[in-house]
């Protein structure tokens, strides 16, 4: 199963480095982590996708509440959050057709274009990694010279 | 506030946590804290290692259940503990490691005698913490004192900087601090305690397997009173050695790749299991899934992390494992249930306990390890303590050496650090200096910490280092006999050195024993002698420790002496 694991932790020096470092000491896996600084100066929020069996995840989640450093460790269900990702794609551009069909492909995604060049473009999608992905897809035809992600980040939506 | 150098509030700090020992060696990186040993009251015990003293504040820690103190300087004095963090963190035991750093704007330049020490000991330690100016010191060492010995105890770093221990900055000693992410304790779960009760009541073949958590919450007492009122056969890993009186009559001993057989076939057989502070190791369980299916595990720990890791469970119960049994006492008492008959399962525990105590084949020889293992315990007092090392002595220390008073038996049974079981008697001795102590050892362990001696001698710590010798890495020897047709690789020590006179040259008294009058002399002179001795014990290299559940395989499939 894939898991968003919401981690609240003291904003001070290694805690990023404690918490990557349980990931690879326990075989766990990380499929993505955002991390960003609270409304509250002494909290960072990270956010971490994760891919295993529900044992698994489990174990995380109690390895992750078990570290000093974390403060609050949730375990999000997907349907009662609001999760993000940002994506920057940079595609080829062949022909003269090219600029306007990656505008149409982009609007349809709710994206945004920017640095038109002659030969290339760049998509900015902000969207669940499903949507990415399949933005990623029909992308594929134009040629994709490059890829950023930002990383999923979460919050819980109130009364979930 | 008072107004004094970061190295001063270190030793004030610790002596307010009422530190009256550190073992450790001096360098560059950690003199201003060593400077202050010649202002306060605190001893120092020097080391020739400064793994040696890991282990020794290892043993204090175990022994005295508060942490036991190491100092190490920057570099490779820094990465030399490492070993004994790591063996401390697998075996749960509390400690303070303080190593000297360089000075903070020389941190990240590849210094002289620069190590990242926060970030190579950050899996094998509770927490670590390097204070980066003077006035964080003394909440530093609260704080890691009481994360050290509180919940599931371990050890804790303390990397001070250089420049940290010298500056000077007005020091406020707090009694109060706030860590918002460690919640050391869980309130007990009653309703899972009943539910315990229940499940133990409605089994046919219940047994109790107690782990290390029991000794290191002092459970004692409480564990024995449900073992009688209930009737139940008491099993343990081999961490939870001695949790259990072993001369009791429900007791069955260490479970295991080297349990005692009565112990695995029990285990194997029940169908029900109340698990009290383990976390089902593989040595301890090997495969569980072959009888699994039907056995109820009830897992009850203070590290909710455990709960689910190697092992499902039917029934969790989190918290303090004294203060969950005592909470089960109380029950029993209330409901006034009090087994007095033998059940079926229990004249079966009885008699597969008798058989085995009978049957089981041992050495032929005079100085067989069994032989040897309980002369040593009809010899020594019943309070003494006893450390190991790791090896085939270990597990015979296991299987033959009867833990009488609970809590007296201290191994590295997670990490299994050869070399640990002397410099942590040394500890053990500093922090129970009126018992005898003694670290059960092999001759290939022994080697890599037998420099301690020096600190035993000049230090005036008279331990007993008693030496299976075979002259042989005698375990991997076996495996080699074993599993590998007889190709023995690596594994002859050649005879050397001379532990007799090895000893005498530190000033220790050194006793060869090649008969058992010889041995049983040996000890009560050891006993009686202001030094520390050596017994060195000439033993068969052929011999094995057996039985032996292959690992990987279930308990019930013990490969026999034949």
């Amino acid at each position: 199963m894939w898991a968003i694991l919401s981690v609240l932790v003291e904003n001070k020096p290694g805690v990023l480095f404690k918490i990557t470092h349980l990931f690879r000491s326990r075989n766990f896996n990380i499929d993505s982590i955002s991390v960003g600084i609270t409304d509250n100066p002494d909290y960072s929020r990270m956010t971490i996708t994760s891919y295993g069996d529900e044992k698994q995840i489990e174990q995380i989640v109690k390895q992750l509440d078990k570290m000093i450093d974390t403060v609050e460790v949730k375990h999000l269900d997907e349907h009662k959050t609001v999760f993000r990702e940002l994506c920057i794609f940079k595609l080829k551009l062949s022909n003269a057709n090219d600029s306007m069909e990656v505008n149409k492909l982009a609007n349809a995604y709710g994206g945004k274009v920017h640095d038109v060049k002659k030969d290339s473009v760049m998509v900015e999608i902000t969207s669940t990694p499903d949507q990415i992905k399949a933005f990623e897809e029909l992308a594929k035809p134009f040629g994709i010279i490059d890829v950023a992600r930002t990383g999923v980040t979460a919050l819980q939506r109130s009364g979930a | 506030m008072e107004s004094m150098t970061g190295a001063k509030a270190l030793m004030t700090a610790m002596e307010k946590e009422g530190v009256k020992e550190v073992f450790g060696l001096p360098g560059g990186a950690n003199l201003p804290m060593y400077d202050e040993f010649s202002r306060c009251d605190i001893r120092h015990i020097l080391v020739r290692h400064e793994q040696s003293a890991s282990h020794m504040a290892d043993g204090f820690g175990r022994v005295s259940r508060k942490p036991g103190v190491c100092f190490a300087t920057s570099g490779p004095g820094a990465t030399n503990i490492l070993t004994g963090i790591a063996t401390a963190q697998a075996d749960s035991a509390p400690m303070i490691a303080v190593t000297g750093q360089v000075p903070v704007a020389m941190i990240g330049k590849d210094a002289f005698q620069e190590s990242d020490i926060i970030g190579m000991a950050n899996p094998v330690v509770k927490y670590a913490f390097q204070p980066r100016t003077p006035g964080e010191v003394p909440e530093v060492v609260k704080k890691g004192f009481y994360i050290a010995e509180t919940g599931r105890p371990g050890p804790v770093l303390i990397d001070v900087p250089k420049d940290v221990q010298q500056n000077e900055a007005p020091m406020n000693f707090p009694e109060e601090f706030k860590i918002q992410g460690y919640h050391p304790w869980t309130d007990p779960d009653i309703v899972a305690c009943e539910k315990a009760i229940e499940m133990l009541l409605n089994s046919e073949k219940p047994i109790i397997l107690a782990g290390g958590g029991t000794i290191i919450s002092s459970a004692f007492a409480e564990l024995q009173s449900i073992a009688e009122t209930l009737m139940l056969p008491v099993v343990t890993t081999f961490k939870g050695k001695g949790a259990f009186p072993e001369n009791h009559p429900l007791s069955l001993g260490p479970i295991g790749m080297h349990g005692h057989a009565e112990a695995n076939k029990m285990m194997a057989e029940a169908d029900c299991v109340l698990a009290i502070g383990t976390r089902f190791s593989d040595r301890s369980v090997g495969t569980f899934e072959a009888f699994e299916k039907r056995l109820k595990i009830i897992h009850m720990d203070v590290d909710p992390a455990e709960i689910g890791k190697n092992q499902t469970t039917n029934l969790a119960v989190v918290g303090d494992v004294r203060t969950s049994l005592r909470i089960m006492v109380k029950l029993l008492l209330q409901k006034q249930i009090k087994k007095t008959e033998e059940s079926v399962w229990f004249k079966h525990v009885r008699e597969t306990k008798e058989y085995w105590q009978e049957n089981l084949k041992l050495h032929p020889g005079e100085m067989g390890a069994a032989k040897i293992l309980r002369k040593l315990r009809e010899v020594l007092p019943k309070e003494s303590i006893i450390t190991t090392e790791v090896g085939q002595h270990q597990m015979w220390a296991s299987l033959f050496y009867d833990v009488i008073q609970p809590g007296t038996f201290f191994s590295s049974t997670g990490l299994g650090t050869m070399g640990w079981g002397f410099p942590a008697s040394i500890g053990a001795k500093v922090a129970r200096p009126d018992v005898p102590v003694v670290d059960i050892a092999g001759d290939g362990s022994f080697s890599m910490t037998e420099n301690s001696l020096a600190t035993a001698v000049l230090e005036d710590i008279p331990v007993i280092v008693f030496v299976l010798n075979n002259s042989t890495l005698g375990m991997v020897a076996q495996w080699q006999r074993t599993f590998y047709d007889r190709r023995m690789v690596g594994v002859d020590q050649g005879g050397c050195p001379d532990y007799v006179k090895l000893a005498e040259s530190y000033g220790a008294q050194g006793i060869r024993a090649q008969s058992m009058d010889e041995l049983d002399k040996a000890i009560k002179s050891a006993i009686s002698s202001e030094v520390a001795t050596v017994i060195d014990i000439p033993i068969d290299p052929e011999e094995d420790v057996l039985p032996f559940v292959a690992p990987g395989t279930s308990l019930s499939d013990m490969i026999l002496p034949s």
